[in-house]
């Protein structure tokens, strides 16, 4: 029922701007949830969430059980991963990851044993009200909990953002706005009650009184099954914290800041959390998994991928463990369609393509989307900007693209950050608005990584300035150190020959003629000794003066010269 | 399996520059149809020739500047200019003035800037103003109006007229020429009269073509708003601009100065302010810079055509407000997501 809708809850605030992509979540959004077979090897990128890599445990020739810890995280911002199966580890080595640049990054190497033998290392907390906040905290993170709505922040740290009891408002985002991903749309069909279950436990951990459902209405079924859930608890717990918000179908209704917009008005600016307007939102699909986590006691190691596209035979949502090749999946849907010439990582709007299939299903991973030409807009070439503003009136982020694109293309890159150029969230809707279907994201893209490098070496630079100024300060310290000290020495050698002298000054002019010279060559020799040993530092300090200076230029490489004076 | 690479989004508009285009020229078709009824074939061979040399100059000027032919010739930007333009130019223009006037504005005003999207003056309307400045005499040739003036020529008399200045029966330009209200309007107030009665001359049976002109303007102003083509923001701020500007200048001195409405019907206020003023490339972009780029342009308007030496200033108006446009872009930024000043914006969530 593609076209059904269910009616928009009223006192919705909205968003400015937005597109209606053409909804293609059929037919996988009308098909149960499958279970990917097992395969023979899984790959386990050590960085595949917001943060530092995972350190792992484990080493090649390790047998491992589904669940066992592999990598743990390396930082307060990481996430633990487990192993999706039983089996041995083959290597820990860089393997290609599911990355639009195409790059490869040490990971674990599972060797599956069929055997699928559980390791389950967590004890089952079916009592978790009776457990603090901190302690359920440290479960989500040793399960390795992140957010799968395809941001893979570790939800452990994004829950530790809010102040002790300060969230009263649980968001819960079953929006899925990407027109081709259905995988939240079937898991609020098929385990609505594992959804609600995890929203009671976060309710508990951050002591928040409400939980709001964000729903798109093109869903009525997953509206229809979280609702039945929702009641079910009223029934049997006289649970009334659960309120769904059927918000309209509208790309990109399910960015974290423009839901919280749209069901409370509140615009969370950019540098600033969410927590910290007294709210946290996470994704149906992590709520679930934070259930199970924290009441069964199971580590993330499979989560829901939707596998559609013209490109695939048979568009499903599939269960698939973490680290399962791609290939694999695509072949378990079916396999490719021909002339199937694109592979996204999850929707038209944001995913990117990928170099090849034979990457992992990370925890990244919502959607394969295969595409044939056919299956996609015409790309004409890209024309000049005629300045017409639909970008503009499109942009939830309320920009102004035209004039963020003029100053990106002349490298005006200054007057691009007076136009927010870092507030754009690359959501793609000006792009797909663009009468002249120039690539404007492409180039925020670029514009942004070029600020960045500049702030980068602007910092190089001004650290190697710092450096280099310490330096001579230190030199200079020293060389009226030595000086100081060796006036001190001299002062001490002259008042030592005068005492000498008053002592000796009764004895006689024959005796005390050659003593006398004998200890003044004595003195005229440490002397000179001193300055021999105070060249030689001298000499010291200016090679290491300029080696430093050397590795300075070095490091500041193309730097601003400015920047030296 | 291996792909090649594409950024997102992967989605692209069915809208196309040339759509864009497309509907504007279609937009300009009843306002040309009513022109040709109301002030004779004169106007539809200005269109001809405008079109047509601002046609040839544009691949011209490609052609020299080694541009790809195709997608400048086939996004209809070009025939636009030539067709605003032809619409500016007196009836019985000889056939040289939409020629000059086309090649100048396309070359310089919109070549020499780069092309579509970087000229930073209307091309048409430095096409007009280039003609007015350079051809005063030629840019005085309008034909009375309708029944007993230009419209009375056949459609080969008036190829004649514009091809080889020839009237039938050997008349001369007198027989056939009649003031623009404007014009009527210039001359009252050099003359020291008093231009109290000409608010309501352009409503006469005489002057009444412009009502209807307009009419058809504002038709085709209409589909363009209904197609997305333009938004209402510069038309509706500029007309209020004349209106204001007008009113406040009527109200010091009705002897002196004309009535609003007067201002409004009279020469290329409604044009200007639907085809003109809303060229996307060189007017403001931001729903507030617009209302203040056509606000400007209407109250610039009525004061050039109080104070000035020519009689109509629209054109001259958009050529000042178009130097004007980054500083308002500049200034009339919308406020950015999480950064409004609103009752809810930037609250923090106290209970």
């Amino acid at each position: 029922m593609p076209d059904a809708r269910v009616s928009v809850s009223p006192g919705l605030f909205g968003f400015h701007g937005g597109l209606h992509v053409e909804d293609r979540k059929a037919p996988a959004c009308d098909r149960p949830i499958a279970d990917m077979p097992l395969v023979d090897e899984y790959i386990l990128p050590l960085h595949m969430h917001i943060g530092a890599p995972a350190i792992p445990v484990v080493q090649a020739g390790d047998r491992v059980g589904r669940g066992q810890l592999l990598a743990r995280p390396d930082d307060f911002v990481s996430a633990a991963i487990h192993a999706p199966t039983s089996g041995t580890i083959r290597a820990i080595e860089p393997r290609p990851l599911p990355h639009p640049g195409g790059l490869s990054a040490q990971s674990i190497v599972l060797e599956a044993d069929g055997e699928d033998r559980a390791a389950e290392p967590f004890e089952p907390w079916p009592d978790y009200r009776e457990k603090t906040p901190v302690e359920i905290r440290s479960r989500l993170r040793e399960a390795g909990i992140v957010g799968l709505g395809g941001a893979v922040f570790p939800t452990a740290a994004k829950i530790a953002t809010a102040n002790p009891g300060g969230v009263e408002t649980l968001v819960l985002n079953g929006v899925e706005c990407e027109s081709t991903i259905s995988c939240d749309d079937r898991l609020m069909q098929e385990d609505p009650m594992a959804i609600v279950r995890g929203g009671q436990v976060l309710l508990h951990t951050v002591g928040a009184e409400r939980c709001l459902i964000g729903i798109e209405d093109n869903k009525p079924l997953a509206v229809q099954a979280m609702q039945a859930a929702i009641d079910r608890l009223a029934a049997e717990e006289d649970e009334r914290r659960f309120e769904i918000k059927v918000v309209p179908t509208i790309y990109p209704a399910g960015g974290e800041k423009q839901l919280i917009r749209s069901l409370t008005g509140i615009e969370i600016p950019r540098g600033r959390h969410v927590t910290d307007y007294r709210m946290l939102c996470l994704n149906v699909g992590t709520t679930a998994h934070c259930w199970r986590a924290v009441v069964e006691g199971r580590a993330l190691t499979e989560r829901i991928v939707t596998v559609t596209g013209g490109g695939v035979s048979h568009a499903q949502n599939f269960r698939v463990r973490i680290g399962t090749p791609m290939a694999k999946v695509i072949e378990a849907a079916g396999g490719y369609t021909q002339g199937v010439d694109r592979l996204l990582m999850g929707g038209p709007m944001m995913g990117f393509a990928l170099h090849e299939d034979e990457v992992p299903v990370v925890k990244a991973t919502n959607c394969l989307l295969a595409m044939r030409p056919a299956d996609r807009d015409p790309t004409p070439p890209p024309q000049p900007c005629i300045r017409c503003s639909r970008c503009a009136e499109a942009c939830p982020a309320d920009l102004l693209p035209q004039q963020l694109y003029w100053y990106s293309r002349a490298e005006q890159l200054e007057r691009a950050q007076d136009y927010h150029l870092f507030d754009c969230i690359e959501c793609g809707v000006c792009s797909a608005v663009c009468p002249s279907h120039i690539p404007l994201v492409q180039y925020f893209r670029h514009a942004k990584t070029e600020i960045w490098y500049a702030e980068r070496e602007r910092a190089k630079a001004e650290h190697a300035k710092r450096r280099f100024e310490f330096h001579n300060e230190r030199i200079e310290r020293q060389k009226a150190e030595r000086e100081a000290a060796l006036a001190k020495k001299r002062a001490a050698i002259k008042a030592a020959q005068e005492k000498k002298e008053r002592e000796e000054g009764g004895e006689t002019a024959a005796e005390d003629k050659p003593a006398k010279k004998a200890s003044g060559a004595a003195a005229g020799m440490s002397i000179e000794a001193a300055r021999e040993r105070a060249r030689a530092r001298k000499a010291q300090a200016q090679q290491t003066r300029e080696s430093s200076d050397a590795t300075g230029s070095s490091e500041r490489g193309g730097a601003d010269k400015g920047e030296d004076e | 399996m291996k792909f090649p690479v594409q950024t997102s989004p992967h989605v692209e508009a069915d809208a196309s520059v040339a759509g864009v285009m497309t509907t504007v020229l279609w937009a300009l078709v009843p306002g040309t149809m009513a022109a040709v009824w109301l002030l004779g074939w004169g106007v539809l061979f200005n269109v001809a020739l405008a079109v047509g040399a601002a046609w040839l100059a544009e691949a011209l000027m490609l052609w020299l500047r080694a541009r790809p032919f195709r997608p400048a010739l086939m996004d209809r930007s070009v025939l636009i200019t030539g067709w605003i333009l032809a619409l500016c130019l007196p009836n019985l223009a000889p056939w040289w003035l939409p020629v000059v006037g086309s090649l100048f504005a396309v070359v310089v005003a919109k070549q020499l800037y780069g092309g579509l999207g970087f000229n930073l003056f209307n091309p048409a309307m430095v096409g007009y103003v280039v003609l007015l400045v350079s051809f005063p005499e030629a840019m005085t040739r309008w034909g009375a109006a309708m029944e007993g003036g230009a419209a009375d020529l056949s459609f080969g008399q008036a190829a004649a007229w514009t091809f080889a200045g020839v009237l039938p029966g050997g008349a001369g330009f007198d027989a056939l020429s009649g003031a623009t209200p404007l014009d009527q309007l210039r001359m009252v107030v050099t003359e020291g009269g008093n231009v109290t009665a000409m608010g309501s001359s352009i409503w006469s049976p005489g002057a009444s073509w412009s009502l209807w002109l307009n009419l058809a303007f504002l038709a085709g102003g209409a589909w363009m708003l209904w197609r997305g083509a333009i938004r209402w923001h510069i038309p509706v701020a500029m007309l209020v601009g004349v209106s204001a500007m007008s009113a406040l200048l009527w109200l010091i001195d009705p002897t002196q100065f004309a009535s609003p409405a007067f201002h409004l019907m009279a020469g290329g206020v409604i044009f200007g302010a639907l085809f003109v003023a809303t060229d996307p490339v060189t007017a403001s972009t931001t729903p507030r810079g617009r209302l203040v780029f056509g606000f400007g342009i209407g109250v610039l308007a009525v004061l050039i055509r109080s104070f000035g030496n020519y009689p109509d200033g629209v054109a001259f108006a958009v050529l000042l407000m178009n130097l004007a446009v980054p500083l308002i872009d500049y200034y009339t930024q919308p406020a950015v997501f999480g950064r409004k000043s609103g009752p809810l914006s930037g609250r923090r969530g106290e209970s």
